[in-house]
């Protein structure tokens, strides 16, 4: 790994600044991607925007009939959460079934849709049930946030600070996981709700994909 | 250079890190605590598991500027008094070791699952066991270890 300078701001404000005046900053949420990426020298930041220290990203609320997750709240979090248990069980196991427990108790929902993983659980969670995630700049809804294959609506400067999940009448999330890895080699979230019926498909592709009607009898 | 102060098995430490020295690193180089492992330095075998702030992570996968402030507990934080913590005595008793590699992290995992599941039946140990990976025992005993430290912490 090469050196960089760390930062620990303790507002998004503060860490907004950081990266935009750093040559090539990155945050760094949970780290769980992060770190392995710079331990193979696939990234080389010259400075490191620590979320860590931002108590306002972390937690989770029940706001106007919509669950509120901030983006650095822990899988864990999210799994063990009574509101998302109650409200959202299809969330709740997705978020149990990432990785194993030291990951998941590191690991951030922030970090994961930021990230993009072509086989990674949220972005399916989150275009299949609808969620809207929201930055330091604008409101995204999930179906235009995941583009391509690691690739997200996100501007350089841009930060995830919370997505927020309208609750569902119903919901289920099935995956078939890489033994080694537990990442999706597919997953399937289903729901029907405030948001209509939606279905997104994780691993089949470079991207969970949005519901779409499929075109000329050829399903995607 | 970034100066770190956290609490290590009780104790107040500070250092001198780099920003991208790793918390594995800062624990077994700037304060000689080598009962933490590393096996595959990238995140998935968890030799390297110790407690912050009372969750089990992986000390590979974390920076030491991350735990500052933190309370770290490692495999030689369990022991009290000279007398070895219901789970390490439940390892040693049920043979859960032969190399003893995966030994600190396997410990540090188990001791997570028990405070949050006290009562874990054989397929939630396994489950939880996702992320500590051994090459010698089959796991076989290490289950069976758990749920002997299971049995013994509840009294
Ligand atoms: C062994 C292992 C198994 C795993 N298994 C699974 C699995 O089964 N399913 C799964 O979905 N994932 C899995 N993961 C990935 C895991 O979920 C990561 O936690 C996640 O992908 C990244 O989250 P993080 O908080 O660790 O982010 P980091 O690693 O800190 O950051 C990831 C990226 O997102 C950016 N970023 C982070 N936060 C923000 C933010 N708020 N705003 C803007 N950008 C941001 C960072 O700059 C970085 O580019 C696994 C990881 C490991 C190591
Ligand atoms: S050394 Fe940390 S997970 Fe293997
Ligand atoms: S006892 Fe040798 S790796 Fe587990």
């Amino acid at each position: 790994m090469y050196d960089f300078n760390h930062h620990r701001p303790a507002s998004v404000e503060d860490a907004a600044k950081a990266l935009t005046g750093a040559s090539d900053g990155k945050i760094l949420a949970g780290g769980q991607t992060l770190i392995p990426t710079l331990k193979q020298r696939l990234a080389s930041p010259s400075d490191i925007i620590d979320l860590g220290g931002i108590a306002a990203l972390k937690g989770i609320k029940e706001e106007g009939g919509n669950i509120v997750i901030g983006a650095m709240t822990t899988h864990a979090t999210v799994a063990g959460d009574a509101t998302v248990k109650a409200k959202i069980p299809a969330l709740a196991a997705l978020a149990d079934g990432i990785g194993d427990a030291q990951v998941r108790n590191r690991g951030t929902i922030g970090g994961s849709i930021a990230n993009n993983d072509p086989a990674a659980d949220y972005p399916a969670g989150l275009v299949g049930l609808g969620a809207t995630v929201h930055t330091n700049k604008r409101d995204i809804p999930a179906d235009d946030f995941f583009l391509g294959m690691f690739e997200t609506a996100l501007e350089e400067d841009e930060i995830v600070t919370v997505v927020t999940f309208p609750v569902p009448e119903k919901a289920a999330y099935a995956k078939f996981a890489n033994p080694a890895s537990r990442y999706a080699i597919v997953g399937v979230m289903v729901s029907s709700g405030p948001a209509g019926v939606r279905v997104a498909v994780t691993g089949a592709g470079p991207r969970a994909l949005p519901p779409r009607r499929p075109r000329g009898g050829a399903g995607r | 250079m970034p100066s770190v102060s956290m609490t290590v098995n009780g104790r107040a430490v500070t250092g001198d890190v780099e920003g991208r020295t790793l918390l594995v690193q800062f624990l077994r180089e700037n304060l000689s605590l080598t009962g933490t492992h590393v096996g595959c330095d990238t995140s998935q075998c968890g030799a390297c598991v110790v407690h912050v702030n009372g969750e089990s992570v992986k000390s590979c996968t974390m920076l030491a500027v991350q735990a500052d402030g933190a309370e770290v507990t490692t495999i030689e934080g369990l022991a009290k008094d000279g007398e070895l913590h219901p789970m390490q005595e439940a390892f040693r008793e049920n043979h859960g070791l032969q190399c003893g590699f995966c030994t600190p992290g396997m410990v540090m995992s188990a001791v997570d699952l028990l405070q949050k599941n006290p009562n874990p039946d054989e397929g939630e140990i396994r489950e939880w066991l996702e992320g500590n990976i051994c090459r010698c025992t089959g796991y076989h005993n290490i289950v069976k270890a758990i749920q002997t430290a299971a049995a013994s912490m509840k009294g």
